[in-house]
């Protein structure tokens, strides 16, 4: 089983994954990108919160404008070693300035979350034994950054700028 | 003990290497109770330069641009002698390997290393590797001017990258800034040259796509001339079109010279383009100038005493050693020595301890303290007085260093091989040995001129085959080793793929296989022609009718 880690806590899932063949639920649903592609107007007429699931192998691009009407962003990871989400997270935090929630599901590592929360993951499914102290130690095992990303953190050159 | 004039950490270098040290002691200890899987371990422990050998644990330590201080080389004595079996491995990526580890040491290994502003990072794993560069820079007088701050400034950006340290394959740079190839340019994912554009400004060109392995290429030039300033935003782009656009299905089909020839160079400057643009227009990665300054400053040219160009002469020895491991350096009175690792009958690249040592004090005496390692596995004394190269010379000789064969037959890339590794389909070392010794006259290693033999102990081409004017690549065949011979090939500016002869040769046919091949060399060539381009003009059919000719006799 899983859980949510968001804002730096657990949280409760306000979106409910709907597959592909189901009926759409009242509130909070995250859809696969066909079925997103497929039926565009219908979810975007909804007065719910929607969320799209992208594979590791479909660009955010795919979402063009529409990534606006979306309140999540879910990016998979089939696996640890495919890193191609890293590019995804960060193409719709500063190519299409997205602001809402962009969430790593999958099989990552916790010695991938910081790299993840750099480049603009705010969101984690997480085993459910997943500790808390863990994101935390996750986040400062690296105090400084050598480049910058979306985090906005600054970068080791600009710290050297400022002494 | 002079300080050498390279880059030296700041509190923040120092800083970022000594938590990573803490967070890989971390990652072992969850390995050794069984938290981590060894699947989930491995890329972990890849990007910390740490592989499961054939018979141990392989600990592969950055040497950034091959530069190494004589505290460095001491502290490298040190970990050989205390955690390793007393010797270590110079690579083709400039590194230097150690093939007897224990998984419980490292950590302490790389605090050791870290002390001496060293690391492991990313020498392994599917990121940004060790950044490569000419061995002569900022001692040669045909550069435009010195790589290495450039290469620098790529090793930290590059350096944990958070979008991409999970790339499909590892990713290979290299950087030259002379018109003579010394770092093997276009065989890399991507290099950087430093040139002068028609407003005789100075500025990179970019080539990518070239590798070598199961699917050889030359790379592709990228941008003739891109802007100082704008240099990291334009590899930026690079990287973020293969990492998004990579395949990922086919382990043997993900390096980024798989995808520009698949959708072709045109289409790739186009994606990369867009990406290029984007980055610019954010200017969060514009290089100031006053940070390129910074950088160049730690690697200014030492002042170098004035004297008058008078190269000593000495004996027959000396003379031989002369001829090959000595070039012009930039200032007058000065040299540029190679020390070959390729005595005769050792392991290319494998030096001792003790020889560690030994070259630390000639690095302090006679160098301003400074090392380089080669890709092809030699290191190089890059500031020394020409009235002191005698000296250089016994010393060397005292140490069984001082081998005259820098860039002749026997002076032999080989990789690992079926001794170490766990890839290898068969031996490299014993093949590059009985080469050697076939070749170790020493009038007749001179005749024969610049030949460059390279070998691989399986198509992964670690020994850099391809490049090879002679390449040599083993093959399993039914549990028996065999050697495939290919010529023609090309590491440096004029780079080429060797063309493969034809049905692979035994264990004990390959250097005769290779005699034969030279001995046609030897009655074809013009005045003054190296084997390579009497190669190129004849052909392979003289060439391949020789090799196999005795095959065809017996």
């Amino acid at each position: 089983m899983t859980k949510l880690l968001k804002g730096g806590a657990f949280a409760a899932d306000a979106f409910a994954p709907v597959a592909d063949d189901a009926p759409l639920p009242d509130g909070g649903a995250v859809v696969s990108l066909s079925r997103f592609e497929k039926e565009r107007e219908n979810l975007l007429a909804r007065n719910a919160p929607l969320g799209v699931r992208l594979k590791s192998d479909e660009n955010p691009m795919r979402l063009g404008d529409d990534v606006h009407r979306l309140s999540l962003v879910v990016l998979e990871f089939p696996k640890f070693r495919d890193g191609r989400a890293f590019s995804w997270a960060r193409m719709l935090r500063t190519r299409f300035g997205f602001k809402g929630e962009i969430r790593a599901v999958g099989d990552f590592l916790y010695d991938q979350i910081n790299y993840q929360h750099r480049v603009g993951f705010d969101a984690w499914e997480v085993p459910d034994d997943f500790k808390l102290e863990d994101f935390a130690r996750a986040l400062t095992e690296m105090t400084n950054v050598y480049q910058p990303s979306t985090d906005g953190k600054k970068t080791i050159r600009e710290l050297r700028a400022a002494r | 003990m002079p300080e050498p004039n390279m880059y030296r950490y700041d509190e923040f270098d120092a800083q970022f290497v000594a938590e990573r040290v803490a967070q890989f002691r971390g990652q072992v200890a969850r390995r050794l109770t069984g938290e981590l899987t060894e699947d989930q371990f491995k890329p972990l422990r890849l990007m910390n330069g740490l592989y499961l050998q054939l018979h141990a644990y392989m600990l592969r330590i950055a040497v950034p641009y091959g530069t190494l201080s004589s505290r460095q080389m001491r502290k490298l004595a040190h970990i050989a002698r205390q955690y390793d079996r007393g010797f270590g491995h110079f690579t083709t990526r400039q590194n230097l390997q150690f093939n007897w580890i224990r998984l419980v040491d490292v950590p302490d290994i790389l605090s050791e290393l870290a002390s001496v502003e060293m690391h492991c990072i990313q020498t392994s794993g599917n990121c940004v590797r060790n950044i490569t560069a000419d061995q002569f820079a900022g001692a040669t007088p045909e550069e435009i001017e010195d790589p290495r701050p450039l290469a620098e400034i790529i090793r930290q950006w590059s350096s944990l990258h958070p979008e991409f340290v999970f790339l499909a394959r590892k990713f290979k740079i290299a950087v030259g800034a002379a018109a003579h190839d010394r770092a093997a340019l276009q065989w890399h994912d991507m290099a950087v040259q430093v040139v002068k554009n028609q407003a005789g400004r100075a500025g990179y060109k970019v080539t990518a796509g070239g590798g070598m392995g199961r699917t050889p290429y030359i790379a592709h030039v990228m941008r003739e001339f891109v802007e100082r300033a704008d240099i990291l935003a334009y590899l930026e782009a690079v990287l973020r079109v293969y990492n998004q656009d990579s395949r990922r299905d086919n382990i043997h089909k993900q390096r980024i010279k798989i995808l520009i020839n698949t959708i072709g160079v045109e289409e790739m400057r186009r994606r990369v383009d867009i990406e290029f643009d984007e980055i610019k227009r954010a200017g969060t990665l514009q290089l100031p100038q006053a940070e390129l300054d910074r950088i160049t400053a730690y690697f200014a040219a030492p002042k170098f005493e004035t004297l008058p160009d008078a190269m000593p002469k000495g004996d027959a020895d000396f003379e031989a050693w002369k001829k090959t491991n000595i070039h012009r350096h930039k200032a007058p009175g000065h040299a540029i020595a190679t020390i070959s690792l390729k005595a005769i009958g050792q392991v290319p690249g494998d030096a001792s301890a003790d020889q560690m040592d030994a070259i630390a004090e000639l690095m302090d005496e006679y160098s301003l303290g400074e090392i380089r390692v080669t890709h092809e596995q030699n290191l190089v004394l890059p500031h020394v007085r020409q009235r002191d190269l005698p000296t250089i010379f016994a010393r060397l000789k005292a140490i069984d260093l001082a081998t005259p064969n820098a860039g002749l037959i026997t002076d032999i890339i080989a990789c690992p091989g079926l001794d170490y590794c766990d890839l290898a389909n068969a031996r490299s070392i014993p093949i590059a040995q009985s080469i050697a010794r076939k070749f170790a006259d020493l009038d007749r290693q001179h005749d024969i001129g610049e030949l460059k033999i390279k070998i691989s102990g399986c198509i992964n081409a670690c020994g850099h085959h391809h490049a090879g004017h002679i390449g040599i690549l083993g093959v399993d065949k039914k549990g028996v080793e065999f050697y495939q011979l290919q010529l023609g090939g090309s590491g440096a500016e004029d780079a080429s793929i060797g063309d493969i002869l034809g049905p692979a040769f035994g264990e004990h046919e390959i250097a005769d296989a290779v005699e034969r091949v030279v001995t046609v060399y030897l009655k074809e060539r013009n005045a003054g022609e190296r084997f390579l381009d009497t190669y190129r003009r004849l052909g392979m059919a003289p060439f391949k009718a020789a090799a196999y000719q005795e095959k065809a006799a017996a």
